[in-house]
């Protein structure tokens, strides 16, 4: 472990938490709401580790929905972890077996987000580095958990006090973030076009996958411009 | 809850759990399959972020009220020069603005 690289993450997973805790107390104060104990809503975000999910997950167990249905759901909201994982697999290689354990389990949106633009400048992905952003963010998410599930009458309405607009905004910052990227645009205006018809059409959370798929399909049906670079010499010479 | 329904809920959550990790591991076990990566294969793994997330931005823009959409407006233009933290700050504030009659 290198020290230095922990304290650099948790320094620089500190501004994940102040966005994400509104979201660990709405879920802790929703659980309840949902019948939970507070141990069940700390387990849950304990094993699960996944903020979206979660909250679908108690909305459903509340509404008396089949477990399956809940389970599968669950895995729906997630299913886009399947490509984190994929993508983040060129970054973490040198981990041992044990290391690469804890950075699946702890593959968030924030944690992928951020391990992805520290490729993206060159700078190694360690186990340090991934280790400290993970642990501050997994710490602070049980214990805004337990304070959520504990003051939970207190939040009220969570659209008074506009927590409902603060999830959108933060994954619109994260979007944002790749946004030099090759053909940004057209994979997000075509995610955003796909993603709302199948809220419309399928419904949620299936509108996750299908988005996500179609701005992913875009990309790699697009001309691919390193393959256009490789045949095209005047553009080689540059 | 009674015993039977709370049990239930355990299975949930455990099941749940081991759904998403089977997604977190997911990509990996496919992609070490694949002796090299191959450029239209990068390009969409290149794709993922955005597309992703952008299924997250989008719904709410178009189903969560006109303040909503006024609000992430305002933020976006903001984060097109500042931090993450200021697009929430302002976000939030614009939206209770709205709601309490301020704008």
């Amino acid at each position: 472990m290198n020290r230095a690289e922990f304290r650099e993450g948790l320094r620089e997973g500190f501004p994940v938490i102040v966005a994400a805790s509104p979201f660990g107390a709405l879920f802790g104060a929703l659980a309840i709401d949902n019948g939970f104990s507070i141990a069940d809503a700390v387990l849950m975000s304990a094993t699960v580790y996944a903020g979206a999910s979660q909250m679908v997950g108690i909305e459903l167990f509340g509404n008396h929905v089949q477990p399956w249905l809940i389970v599968l759901s669950i895995f729906a909201v997630n299913f886009r972890h399947v490509l984190y994982s994929a993508s983040l697999t060129r970054h973490i290689k040198h981990y041992t077996p044990i290391q690469k354990f804890f950075a699946f389990f702890l593959l968030v949106d924030p944690q992928y987000a951020e391990s992805e633009r520290r490729a993206e400048r060159d700078l190694p992905v360690t186990f340090s580095w991934y280790l400290g952003f993970a642990l501050i963010i997994y710490v602070l998410w049980l214990v805004t958990t337990v304070v959520g599930a504990v003051f939970g009458q207190m939040i009220g309405d969570p659209k008074a006090i506009g927590l409902d607009v603060l999830l959108p905004i933060y994954f619109l910052g994260l979007v944002l973030g790749f946004r030099k990227r090759d053909r940004f645009l057209p994979i997000v205006a075509t995610s955003a076009v796909a993603s709302i018809a199948a809220m419309h059409f399928v419904g949620s959370p299936w509108h996750v996958s299908i988005g996500a798929l179609a701005g992913i399909v875009l990309a790699a049906c697009l001309p691919n411009s390193r393959a256009e670079r490789q045949c095209d010499p005047l553009e080689q010479g540059n | 809850m009674d015993t039977v329904q709370h049990f239930d809920l355990l299975f949930v959550i455990l099941a749940a759990a081991v759904a998403t990790f089977a997604t977190r591991v997911g990509g990996y076990v496919l992609i070490t399959q694949l002796k090299h990566i191959p450029p239209r294969l990068e390009a969409a793994l290149n794709a993922v972020p955005a597309a992703v997330l952008t299924t997250l931005v989008a719904p709410a823009f178009v189903s969560g009220g006109i303040e909503v959409a006024a609000s992430m407006l305002v933020a976006f233009a903001v984060g097109l020069r500042f931090s993450t933290l200021r697009m929430l700050v302002v976000g939030w504030a614009v939206v209770m603005a709205i709601r309490h009659g301020i704008l």
